[in-house]
């Protein structure tokens, strides 16, 4: 490992050397390691598409900043994500669901109501039951470390996925046939394709030029886990108050995740404060519908924004997940588009691996940027109205919605289509998403 | 894989390695070209791998057989070949492709034979192929019979042979001359001439007198709201056809 590190650094060095004439052009480093795919940033996203790829035939890199066993620990990451049917059926066919299943609590109904802090919800108000649409759950709620540790066993099975970590890739440098990744540790990795896995702010896409859109929503998500006498039943309720949308989740056991949205000031302030006083403001937003409820554990906070990227594909280089977009959390959607793209690209480079075509044929990756994203900027934009229509206190918009809502309650197929949508299992649907091999 | 040696001479790699980023690049001139070749390759290789007993979408379907890629171009089929397994041949009667493509071939690491040579002198040095891929190539040459006649003599008995051409129909005069190179600009002006174009039953007789048996005519059209190409039944644009030489 000592002797990889110092060789990669000698090779930067040579890097640096002021250009020769162009008749004999600077050696290129000598890379380290050599695979099909170099996937920047292991997190969920980065990962499942290691996996998918690495199971039928690609060898992949996957590399990240923080080593494996901080990733793991609960305090790196206390949330939960709701992993749509359609994710769930990847997971499975991916072989990853085992390792997960005792700790994935199945979404039964989902439940949509207006109100205000301390008041009881809305008479008016949509319920939708799984029942409704088949015999499968909504989705589920995983643990984000408990994802991420099901993930790790998948990939440690796998002989064509190698794992470096902790290590960042600085910067990619694309050639007409190949494309080397400089690594923070000197390191110098060779692939046909480097996919940018590497999150919200991602440096990978900055450095390739691809501008993003979006706007700050002025809103701090927060994101805690709580413990209640009574079992949820699988229940996700969704409460419309002034200051944003206020979620609670069922996880395993008589727990629920909350994902609450204030404006910036009041979020600032709920962080703040001590848990006791933490725990009433909860009380009079969740209720008492469950007994007793209390918080656990830490507290988690972020900024809401929407950011959608220009483009998704560059010379030898591809954006997926948060690199790509990131949308407001209202609808639970951020991880199941980033599992989307992670469905769409494995298919369209293992379809292309099976014909031959290496992994950073430009025709290939123009397929993944055409099929995702349309579908990434219209949730971007339905998850911006939903927000907008939702953390508002206007009497007048306060009853529209309400009576919005009791509308799609009472007219069935417009309230299947919700529900179809909340599975994620509408449009042309990769064969991961499916439940079918790749 | 090594690549194995080439009949590049170093000095003309930095010329050649322009074309060859021409050849491949995918929105380039030979976009059209590149936007086909998924579809020709699954072809190609579900048809192969059926004839030879082999799983198509195992990770070397084509391994073991030696394959001949006759105006193999810049080796926009002969590299995908090389990677499925095959052991390939790539012929093209214009230096500077076969100097193009052995100069990409090479970066790439893919041991691929690239020969300046016809169909008629390799026929004439007894070389003998598996399968023998001749693609957008018929409606190019001067003799269909005599190049024909090459082509099917080096299929080995249990072999196979793939064609790939445009039909001499009005229709195919409108799409892929009038709207291919005039309207949309996808084809340099002058790429084709309708009056080479050659009719299935030309094709069949050819293939016959060849000493081969077509299997099927198969056929290919773009889809635009898609944006990609697909096979049809349709053979009066692009088309093509399997033929196997009996063992």
């Amino acid at each position: 490992m000592q002797l990889d590190k110092e060789g990669g650094a000698r090779n930067i060095a040579c890097m640096t050397q002021p250009a020769p004439t162009p008749e004999a052009p600077t050696p290129a480093p000598t890379p380290i390691q050599t695979a099909d795919l170099v996937i920047a940033g292991g997190g969920m996203v980065g990962l499942t598409l290691a996996v998918a790829c690495a199971r039928a035939g690609l060898s992949v890199i996957v590399v990240d900043a923080e080593a494996r066993a901080t990733q793991l620990d609960e305090a790196f990451d206390g949330r939960a994500s709701a992993v749509a049917l359609a994710a769930c059926r990847m997971l499975k066919s991916l072989g990853i669901w085992p390792d997960l299943e005792g700790e994935a609590q199945p979404i039964l109904d989902i439940r949509v109501s207006d109100g205000r802090a301390g008041r009881r919800p809305s008479s008016l108000f949509l319920h939708f039951d799984h029942g409704a649409i088949g015999d499968e759950p909504f989705g589920h709620l995983i643990e984000n470390r408990v994802l991420r540790r099901a993930l790790d066993r998948s990939a440690a099975r796998l002989a064509g996925l190698v794992q470096i970590n902790p290590a960042t890739v600085l910067r990619v440098e694309a050639g007409p046939d190949r494309t080397l990744a400089h690594l923070s540790d000197g390191r110098v990795l060779a692939a046909q394709l480097v996919v940018a896995a590497d999150g919200r702010n991602s440096r990978l896409r900055t450095a390739a030029g691809i501008a993003t859109r979006g706007w700050s929503y002025g809103q701090t998500g927060i994101v805690a886990t709580v413990t209640h006498e009574r079992p949820h039943q699988g229940l996700a309720h969704e409460l419309f108050l002034p200051g944003g949308p206020f979620a609670s989740l069922p996880l395993t056991g008589n727990r629920s995740s909350l994902v609450w949205t204030e404006r910036h000031a009041l979020a600032e302030a709920l962080m703040q404060l001590p848990k006791s006083a933490f725990d009433d403001e909860i009380r009079r937003r969740f209720g008492d519908h469950l007994g007793h409820v209390e918080s656990t554990g830490p507290r988690w906070s972020w900024p809401l924004a929407l950011h959608l990227a220009d483009r998704y594909v560059a010379p030898r280089l591809v954006l997926v997940g948060d690199a790509a977009h990131g949308i407001h959390p209202i609808a639970g959607q951020g991880l199941n588009l980033g599992l989307r793209d992670v469905a769409a690209l494995a298919e369209v480079l293992v379809d292309g691996h099976r014909l031959g075509l290496e992994a950073g044929d430009a025709g290939l990756l123009e397929r993944y940027q055409r099929w995702r994203r349309l579908d990434n900027v219209m949730l971007g934009v339905v998850t911006d109205g939903l927000n907008r229509l939702f953390s508002n206190d206007l009497a007048p918009v306060r009853l529209a919605r309400d009576l919005g809502l009791a509308a799609v309650e009472r007219i069935g197929p417009l309230k299947r289509f919700f529900m179809r949508h909340a599975s994620g299992t509408v449009g042309t649907l990769p064969r991961l998403l499916e439940g079918r091999p790749l | 894989m090594t690549a194995q040696s080439t009949t590049v001479d170093p000095s003309e790699i930095a010329r050649f390695s322009a074309i060859a980023d021409e050849w491949w690049d995918p929105n380039g001139k030979f976009k059209p070209l590149h936007r086909f070749n998924p579809t020709r390759l699954e072809y190609i290789r579900d048809r192969v791998a059926t004839h030879f007993g082999r799983d198509p979408r195992s990770a070397q379907p084509l391994a073991g057989l030696r394959l001949l890629d006759i105006g193999c171009g810049g080796g926009l089929l002969s590299e995908p070949m090389a990677r499925l397994g095959a052991s390939v041949v790539g012929a093209d009667a214009a230096e500077r492709n076969v100097k193009t493509a052995a100069v990409h071939a090479d970066r790439a690491g893919l041991a691929i034979d690239y020969r300046h040579t016809t169909a008629e002198a390799l026929a004439a040095a007894g070389e003998q192929f598996d399968v023998v891929l001749n693609m957008e190539v018929v409606e190019h040459v001067a003799d269909i019979g005599l190049f024909m006649n090459a082509c099917a003599a080096m299929v080995k008995p249990g072999g196979l042979m793939l064609v790939a051409t445009l039909n001499r129909t009005p229709k195919a005069f409108a799409l892929a001359i009038v709207g291919a190179e005039y309207v949309l600009g996808w084809l340099p002006r002058g790429t084709h001439t309708w009056s080479k174009f050659v009719k299935p039953g030309e094709l069949d007789s050819a293939l016959t007198a060849g000493g081969l048996s077509r299997v099927e005519f198969q056929g290919v059209s773009f889809d635009p709201l898609a944006d990609r190409w697909r096979l049809t039944g349709d053979l009066g644009v692009n088309y093509m056809a399997l033929a196997t030489r009996p063992a």
